[in-house]
This record gives structure tokens, sequence and C-alpha cells, in this order.
């Protein structure tokens, strides 16, 4: 593995300042991030389409890279904590897992704000833990209880949080790509100076749908931004079974393109701020990024017969994002290791004691069933025997 | 005497709302062609899940033509049930093959493949995701033979696809969209109950000269075990059949819904009520005359479906019976059906039409 990570002198000599020095505090408790900044370099360059990509020297400071490392950590163990509810029958409906594709979510969050959205389609809990969301929202959620961040109505695929620009959660594949535009132009005509993010997966790449909203972004200039997940496998079909071209950077024809390791966190983050400088000037561009999902595609993919295990275990040894994070990590002497080995305890134990409140949180009521079906404001009642017809009177 | 065939231990549907394991058993009684095409093919069964049914008619369809293909999302690998197992291997890859992910295509696709004289066994791989496809199939499939004046039609065509209800599916795996299809003059929509049905029903679907949506219930892909002729073997399409025979109420039904409604009879009989069951099997053009029949025995009629009331195909076989029997109904007509509500995850149980709520409505028709 390349990691080419240059050690900035600078930092070096701030860090041997600090440890020298009862007076500065440690490197990690420095709230200002500008403090001890660092140049690191992307596992690969990037690679363009129509575009000149930017450079691999990306700029990041320690703190960052410590937040990279635990937000990885957390979504890891979030991921793992929702396969053994799963199988414990306490999550029902379909269910997809993030894992591995951790750097893509934490990435881009550290090249936008809240303001910028982000609309994806149904592997979508780390994309909202992302967001701002908590654990304790996204298990209550993921157990249909009450508090989760759709009260309980919408489950695995359906994570939304309005106040920060997270559009969900969207279970039909490629559905959501269109939305995604239609949301950029809402940006564009209030002149907003923020972008949309449209996640979607290599399968999704084949969908008609996304020639459809690729025009129109491109033919309107739209700040879109769209995403495509690269994981190799839409389901069980490998990508080169399913596209002509698997180069879904270059797809857009006419509208740019840039292929990223979507497993190397700064790499993302370089890519998604190069992103959208270029989306608020001159309209769309594609993201692909590189990526790997360790789980099956859902719960009741086993994930092991359409690929090898050898490939899942070398993935995990050589390009695992959270690994590269801990590594960079240690190189520079940033962390101990036993630093890092504390900050996936206490993750877990958050993720657990998320998990153990959930549990205590009641389901929806019943009469929730029948909310939200139209506007409320609208009259929408239920009526007849068991209540099994809706009415929706028009004011 | 087709009794035999359809002796089935089922883990009822009902498990996740009410219980346990059951036995279930349709007793049949409706003579005729089916039971004709029975008899034929004693020669050999085997007891089979639902899924394995499914298997056997695509082998079946593909061996017996040549001119037959089977594609869609993952089928090559045997699809994300198992239906599609083993077909890759027999019959190559040029004949059962991975589409990309993208239903408006592949039933397109199948649309241009039948016009060209050949079978195109399409897969959509939950009824769900059968919307992006719509668009082909009521505006290209239902219409091409019509719109041509003969000249070209794309009969060939079957799209099978999963639907119903599984007890924790959520909003996007569990919808029964059958009457938005059942709007669509030109094209069929047909829905086994169980193994052996879906086999025979399944392969008529393939040879009919019409294109036709082929709903699969997969809450019984796995649960609904029966005896299954081997052998090559069609059911016909456009005829209900009595699966129960009762006196004082007529019930239909189709699919998975029927165990449903099987138990609900049952309990009714305790009560002393003589229910009658009718499996449509076609939905369009569906068999008006035995239901009909039916109902004029009996005088009252109760429909059951999982899709929402308002606008489901309950309401077409229901304005139809009015119109026919109206002088002979002494109640009216009874719906039992999904709430008019999005599928929903957690409430589920609440949305279904349950045993219990049959029962009370076979109850308050029946004393109305």
């Amino acid at each position: 593995m390349a990691l080419s990570a240059h050690r900035s002198t600078a930092t070096t000599l701030l860090r041997h300042l600090s440890a020298a020095t009862a007076t500065i505090p440690s490197l990690r408790n420095l709230s200002t991030d500008s403090a001890n900044p660092l140049t690191i370099e992307t596992s690969v360059p990037f690679t363009g389409h129509k575009i000149d990509p930017p450079t691999r020297s990306v700029e990041t400071n320690s703190q960052e890279l410590m937040t990279f490392f635990r937000d990885m950590a957390l979504m890891r163990r979030m991921e793992i904590a929702a396969d053994s509810l799963y199988k414990a029958k306490l999550i029902r409906g379909f269910c997809h897992l993030y894992d591995g594709q951790e750097a893509v979510a934490v990435g881009m969050e550290a090249a936008i704000n809240k303001k910028d959205c982000i609309i994806t389609a149904y592997r979508d809990h780390c994309t909202f833990l992302g967001r701002g969301g908590s654990l304790y929202e996204t298990f209550a959620e993921l157990m249909g209880r009450k508090d989760g961040c759709s009260k309980g109505k919408g489950g695995s695929m359906h994570f939304y949080k309005k106040e920060s620009g997270f559009f969900g959660g969207h279970g039909i594949v490629g559905a959501q790509i269109p939305l995604g535009c239609g949301l950029a132009f809402a940006q564009k005509y209030n002149k907003d100076e923020n972008v949309t993010f449209t996640l979607y997966g290599d399968g999704a790449a084949n969908q008609g749908q996304l020639f459809e909203a690729l025009n129109m972004a491109a033919l309107w200039d739209l700040p879109a931004i769209l995403v495509c997940e690269n994981n190799h496998y839409g389901m069980g079909t490998a990508e080169w079974r399913s596209a002509k071209s698997p180069a879904y950077y270059k797809r857009g024809d006419y509208v740019p393109g840039l292929k990223v390791d979507g497993m190397d966190v700064l790499a993302v983050k370089q890519a998604c701020k190069f992103a959208k400088e270029h989306a608020l000037k001159n309209g769309p561009i594609i993201l692909e990024m590189d990526t790997y999902r360790y789980h099956g595609h859902s719960m009741s993919d086993p994930g092991s017969t359409y690929r090898t295990r050898d490939e899942i275990s070398a993935m995990r040894q050589e390009r695992d994002p959270i690994e590269r994070v801990r590594k960079l990590l240690l190189s520079h002497d940033i962390a101990q290791e036993k630093e890092l080995k504390d900050i996936e305890k206490e993750v877990r134990k958050e993720v657990d004691e998320a998990i153990a409140k959930a549990k205590e949180c009641p389901m929806p009521d019943p009469s929730e069933l029948f909310t939200n079906v139209y506007v409320k404001g609208f009259g929408t009642e239920s009526f007849g025997a068991d209540r099994k017809e809706v009415r929706a009177v028009l004011p | 005497m087709a009794d035999r065939f359809l002796k089935k231990i089922v883990r009822l549907r009902s498990q996740n709302y009410t219980c346990s394991r059951r036995t279930m058993r349709f007793s049949t009684t409706a003579a005729g062609t089916e039971e004709k095409c029975l008899q034929q093919t004693q020669s050999g069964s085997k007891s089979v899940n639902l899924f394995t049914a499914i298997n056997q008619a695509l082998h079946v369809a593909l061996e017996t033509d040549p001119r037959s293909y089977v594609f869609g999302e993952d089928v090559s690998f045997g699809g994300v049930f198992r239906c599609t197992t083993g077909l890759a291997d027999r019959f190559g890859r040029h004949r059962v093959f991975n589409t990309p992910l993208c239903e408006q295509g592949i039933v397109g696709f199948g649309i241009g493949l039948a016009a060209m004289g050949n079978r195109a066994i399409a897969e959509i791989q939950f009824a769900d995701y059968i919307f992006p496809a719509f668009d082909q199939i009521v505006n290209e499939a239902a219409k091409f033979r019509y719109r041509s004046g003969n000249q070209f039609n794309c009969g060939g065509l079957t799209i099978r696809a999963p639907y119903g209800a599984v007890g924790h599916g959520g909003h996007y795996h569990s919808q029964s969209p059958e009457a938005f299809f059942c709007h669509v003059p030109g094209i069929k929509v047909v829905i086994p109950r169980s193994p052996q049905q879906a086999k025979g029903l399944l392969l008529s679907c393939i040879r009919d000269p019409n294109p036709i949506v082929f709903f699969e219930p997969k809450w019984l892909y796995r649960l609904a075990v029966e005896e299954v002729p081997e052998n090559d073997y069609m059911l016909p399409l456009s005829e209900a059949e009595v699966i129960r025979e009762g006196s004082d109420i007529t019930l239909v039904g189709w699919g998975a819904q029927l165990s449903v409604m099987e138990q609900a009879c049952s309990e009714a009989e305790k009560g002393g009520i003589s229910c009658e069951l009718i499996d449509l099997k076609t939905l369009i053009p569906w068999d008006k005359e035995t239901v009909e029949a039916s109902v004029r025995k009996t005088g009252r009629l109760l429909v059951s479906h999982e899709a929402p009331i308002t606008g489901g195909f309950g309401a077409e076989i229901s304005a139809s019976i009015v119109e026919r029997c109206f002088l002979r109904l002494e109640a009216p007509v009874a719906r039992v059906c999904g709430l008019d509500t999005p599928f929903p995850l957690v409430f589920e149980p609440f949305y279904m039409p349950t045993k219990n709520k049959i029962l009370d409505a076979i109850k308050s028709t029946v004393n109305y």
C-alpha cells in the first residue's frame, strides 16, 4: 500500500515544541485547526474526465485526522451492531450496511457544510450520522421506535434529517438522482451558493433516470454533484457484468468527472471540495468514488457467493479507510496505538448505550399509521370499521 | 382426487400476527379441465416449495421451446429468491442472462425480443420495482397488437415479479400492485396460490399468445409446500377455481391471501357458517361466471386482497357482481383489504387483511 504521506516539518517541529514545553497544550486538545497543519498526499492521483484534476496534496491537520478516525470507527461499530440486531430480529425490513465505505460519508462532510444538501439511496445509516444524526435516533429508527429520525415509520432505508440538508433515504434504485437535480435547481434559483450531493451506486448508474437527470443538470448548469459510490457490485452483479463502461466518472459524456479513491478519506475530502467549487461556477460534475462494501448487499446476501473471501480480506488489509487513517496518525506521531484502541473502546460503549436506550423506546402509536399520508391540515382522518380507510378532505 | 396434490403444510402467513404453525389444506372440488390436466400427469410428483415449482416451470419452458429466454437482475446466479437456479448452467448464458439494473430497459427489451417471435420471460426482482417499467408495460406491451392492426405483438412476453407482504418487508418490498395492471386492456394478470398452481399457471402464461404480468406470492416461496407433478403441465387462464364449497357466503381472493381466507373459512365453519372460497387466479380477463354462479347460490360476497382497498381489484369484482346479481344479494359486498396508507414497516400487522378481520366481515355479512 502506498501510504505516501509527507511529514510536514513544521508540524514535527511544533510537536516537539509542545512536548517540550508545558505551556503549550497537547496537540489533540488544540481547538484551532490551523495550529498544526499537515499536507498529506492521496493514495493515488485523481483521474479527470474533461477537467483538470485537483492536486494530490491534501491540507489537513492532526485534529481533523483524529476526528476522521473516531467518526469512521463509530460508523463501523454502528453497522456491525446493526448486523447483530438484524440477526436478533430487532431490526426488521431490509437493511443495507455501509461498513467499508465510511471514508465517503466522512470525507464528504469534511469538505462541505450543512447547508449543502445530500440525497442518497437506501444505504443511508452512515450518511445520516455524518450529517449530525445521533446514534440513538439511528438505532431507534432501525428498530422502528418512535424516537427514530423518521418517527420509526421509515426504517433502515428511510433516514432523513431536514435541518442539516439530508434528504434521505430512498428505496428505489436510482430514483433519488433526478430529485437531487431538483434540489440543486432550487439552490441555484435561490442564489444559495450551496450544492447538492446526489449519491448513487454502480448498479444505479445503469438506470435511465441518471441520464435524464444529467442532461437537465448540465442544460441548466445546476450545482449538482453526482457521486457514484462504486463498490463494484450492484447486489450480486460485478460492475463489468452490467456496465459496458465501468468508468462511471466518464459516463456523463459532456459532464466532467473525477475518479477518486473512495477508501481514502483525504482524497474524498479533496475531491468534494474541488467539486463544490466547480459546481458553483460551472454546473454538474460526477465523482466516482472507488470504494468497497464489506457486508453483502443487504442482510439476506452473505456477500461471498459472487466474490471471493480473499478479495474481501485483501481489501480489508490493503485499502481499509480506518486503517489508513490509523497508520497516518501513528506515522505522524499524532496518537499512540493505545490511544486509538481506547477510542475504539469508547465508540463501542457509545454504540451499546445507544442501543440499550433505543430498546427502551416505545413503538410509535398505532394512530401514526394514518398520519402523514396526506397533509394533516387537509383534514385527514381514518374512519370505518377498524379505521381502515383514510379520508382526505380538501380545503 | 386433486386433493392429493393440494395437501400442504404451510407455516401460515398469519404467524407473525397471531401465532404458530398450522396445517393448511385446500380441498378442491372443481372438476373439469384442471383435474384432467392433473390426471394425465400423475406419473411423478414431488413435494416442493413454491420457488422450486417456479424453477421447474422455467426449466420446462426453456427445454420445450428453444426460442425462450429468461433474463432479469441477478437471474443467472439463481435470482434473489432462487427461482432461476441452475437455468444458466443448463441452458447457457445466451438464453439465461443477467441484465443491468434497469427495469424500464428490461421490459422494453423483452417486448422487442417477443416481437421477433420469441418467448421472453423477464424477471422484475420485486413487484415494487416494476414502476419504472410501467410505461413500457402499459403503453408499449399492452397496445402493440391493437395499434399495429395485428401486424405486431409481444404475446411471448411474460413478466414475473414477486409481490406482497412477508411480515417485515417495509415500504418497498411488500406492495401488491396488481390493480394498476388490471386497468390495462391488452395484458393479462395472473397470480398463483400454491406451488402446483404456480408451475401450471406459469407455463400457461409463458405459452399464452398475450403479454402477461405474473405476480408470485413471495411469502409462500419457501413456506408453501405441496406435491407438484414433475413433468410439463398447464393450468387454464381466466378460469377461477372453487377451492372450498359452501352455501352461506362466497369469498374471492388470489395468491397468498387465500391461505388467510381459508383459515377464516374454517373458523367460520365452527360457528356454523358455510363458506365457499374461490381462487380467481387470473385477474384480467377474470372469470366472472364462476364468481357469479357462486354468489347466486350463496347470496353474499366477500373479496379480500392485500393492496389498499380504494381502487383495488376488489372494487371491480364488487361492482361487477352487484351489476349481475343485484336481486340475489342479501347483504352488501364486503371488502377486507389493505388500508389506504402506504405499505407500512412497523404497522404491518395493523395494515394487513388478517384472518380475524375476514372472520368479522363474514359474520357481519351473513348476519346482515
